[in-house]
């Protein structure tokens, strides 16, 4: 690494920092390879779906973007996440409303089972349903029998989403409302605030932009899910088709334009939460601090 | 939970004038038993139903040893090559004041963001042999796309958050007054980076690569664009999964999930070991 000599011959109005920094040659060359990799890693990557996607002209781009099974896949992806965000949200609230709020036995056992879809590779999350509720499943005939369709259509999307999507809200919350404490909520309720008016004016506003940020983390996955989405959703054109599917379909036809345009679409939501995300960060950051990470 | 008894020792839980207890613990408990531990379960109570004999062939058969070997050695590569430049990145987001700082700790989180389908596409895009990066490389002999090194560029860029976003907050925590400390003692840059520095991140550093080791294992989406996909080269054990089920074999998709999963775990065991083992020694 570093030559420790050379900070011995800087001149002397840096030797006060030098001690505890490296020397501007080191400096410059780990800047230089920091920033190298995260070019070459994240930057190019992103630039070159754009580049992609209007290779061909905005008229090629526009005309890939109408087609309507681009418009259903689109539609899907959004009522899915409309579903299991939702779904995701009320989850964590009420599990980070057990665990932060009460001391109970098992607790910590509870918080790594909220945890474990995090550990569980996306085609697993998929294949569970599958083994469930498949032809050759444990409640296949039964589901037959009664006419009830969840794989290979909506149903069966929308359950791997939110197996995916399940810690998202949870995770931020929890540690959140642990640093917050009872005595708000305690002072409500001695004043004669019911447990849902408790909730509602005085824990809910202290976690909003915590609860915003695990919202916001779990519909970029929900939109951007493929591995488990994959595995569920029989791949039917302008059906069971969401927009990260798609992508594979036109992807494999060799329609690079029309992959890439519905891939920019994506890229676009994610840079959106990119932003949104750091804001967050800028105009929260105490609050959140406790729960930063992934 | 409904009775609890008055005067005993053990109590499921503390007394709280909070209300809802009972509410958001059930509801939780039932939505988590639901959509997370019956499917769940269903894997191993599949799996177990196979027999040992059934679940032992599918498990020696060469292409899922294959499979398995490239899974977790493209992780593993990939963990390693993050835990180096993750710390590098961190530590430079952390330490120096440059314009774009903000931005480039922005991007950072690119990863957890980007579909991965998307991500698949555009590093194959890149690392294809006519693409930016391949056509560098392609003079020089080396090919990534379609090769297992292409595996292991897709577990990279999905790796690298885990890595930085672990190490920074405990480098930002860092007090600066022990570097000077040891400076003022003697010490080397080097040595305080070694001596000092190191062995108060270890313990990041080894939950940053498991972290990112055990999402690459399981990674799909990104890697079977750019993977090429050949049976016995460049086949993840989730794309064989995939095929297993396309091919109605539900038996083997269920093994192969069953060994991944219990590989996981045990990796985590190691792993918690581990870091066990390194806040004893470094404190």
């Amino acid at each position: 690494m570093a030559d420790p000599e050379i900070k011995s011959y800087e001149p002397h109005h840096e030797s006060q920092s030098a001690a505890v920094t490296e020397s501007r040659p080191v400096k410059a060359v780990l800047m230089a390879i920091a920033l190298a990799f995260l070019a070459i890693f994240l930057l190019l990557p992103l630039i070159v779906v754009f580049h992609e996607a209007l290779a061909k002209g905005v008229g090629a781009y526009t005309e890939a973007l109408s087609s309507p099974d681009t418009r259903s896949a689109i539609r899907l992806t959004l009522l899915v996440a409309a579903i299991s965000v939702p779904l995701n949200v009320v989850f964590g609230i009420s599990a980070a409303w057990a665990i932060a709020k009460f001391e109970f036995k098992g607790k910590a056992f509870l918080t790594t089972l909220i945890d474990l879809p995090f550990s569980v590779s996306p085609v697993i999350s998929g294949l569970v349903y599958v083994l469930l509720f498949g032809a050759q499943g444990l409640l296949g005939t039964w589901l037959k029998a009664h006419g009830i369709v969840i794989l290979f259509a909506v149903p069966g999307i929308v359950l791997a989403t939110i197996f995916v999507t399940f810690p998202f809200v949870a995770r931020e919350l929890i540690p959140l409302m642990q640093e917050q404490g009872n005595g708000d909520e305690e002072a409500a309720l001695s004043l004669g605030a019911s447990g849902w008016q408790a909730f509602w004016y005085v824990t809910l506003p202290n976690v909003k932009w915590g609860l915003l940020y695990g919202v916001l983390l779990c519909n970029a996955r929900a939109m951007g899910e493929f591995g488990a989405v994959s595995v569920v959703s029989g791949h039917i054109r302008g059906l069971t088709n969401t927009m990260p599917l798609h992508v594979e379909i036109l992807y494999n036809e060799y329609n690079a334009v029309g992959a890439f345009a519905v891939a920019s679409l994506l890229a676009g939501l994610a840079l959106v939460t990119l932003v949104l995300k750091t804001l967050l960060e800028m105009r929260y950051g105490a609050e959140l601090a406790a729960t930063r990470g992934h | 939970m409904t009775t609890a008894p008055a005067k005993a020792g053990w109590r499921f839980r503390q007394p709280s004038v909070i209300p809802g207890f009972g509410l958001t613990l059930g509801f939780s408990l039932a939505y988590l038993t639901l959509i997370i531990l019956i499917p769940l379960s269903g894997l191993v109570w599949r799996s177990a139903a196979l027999g040992w004999a059934d679940f032992w062939a599918i498990a020696i058969d060469r292409r899922t040893l294959n499979a398995l070997r490239i899974s977790f050695g493209t992780a593993f590569l990939a963990a390693v090559v993050n835990v180096v430049f993750g710390t590098v990145v961190a530590w430079v987001l952390v330490r120096y004041r440059f314009p774009g700082r903000r931005i480039a700790d922005a991007m950072v989180d690119l990863p957890f963001a980007l579909p991965t389908a998307v991500a698949g596409i555009a590093l194959t895009t890149l690392y294809a042999p006519n693409g930016w990066i391949g056509q560098l490389l392609m003079p020089l002999g080396i090919k990534v796309a379609y090769t297992p090194l292409g595996i292991v560029v897709a577990l990279v860029f999905i790796g690298l958050p885990f890595v930085v976003r672990t190490v920074q907050p405990i480098m930002e925590e860092i007090d600066k007054e022990v570097e000077e400390a040891a400076a003022t003692l003697g010490a080397s840059r080097f040595q305080i980076i070694t001596r000092v520095l190191f062995p108060g991140l270890a313990p990041a550093i080894i939950t940053g690569f498991s972290l990112a080791f055990a999402r690459g294992v399981g990674e799909y989406g990104s890697v079977i664009f750019i993977a090429g996909n050949l049976p016995f080269k460049s086949e993840i054990a989730p794309l064989l999964i995939v095929i297993r089920l396309e091919e109605y074999n539900y038996e083997a998709a269920t093994a192969i999930a069953a060994i991944m999963l219990a590989l996981s775990f045990l990796m985590l065991l190691v792993v918690n070991l581990v870091q066990t083992w390194s806040r004893k020694r470094y404190g």
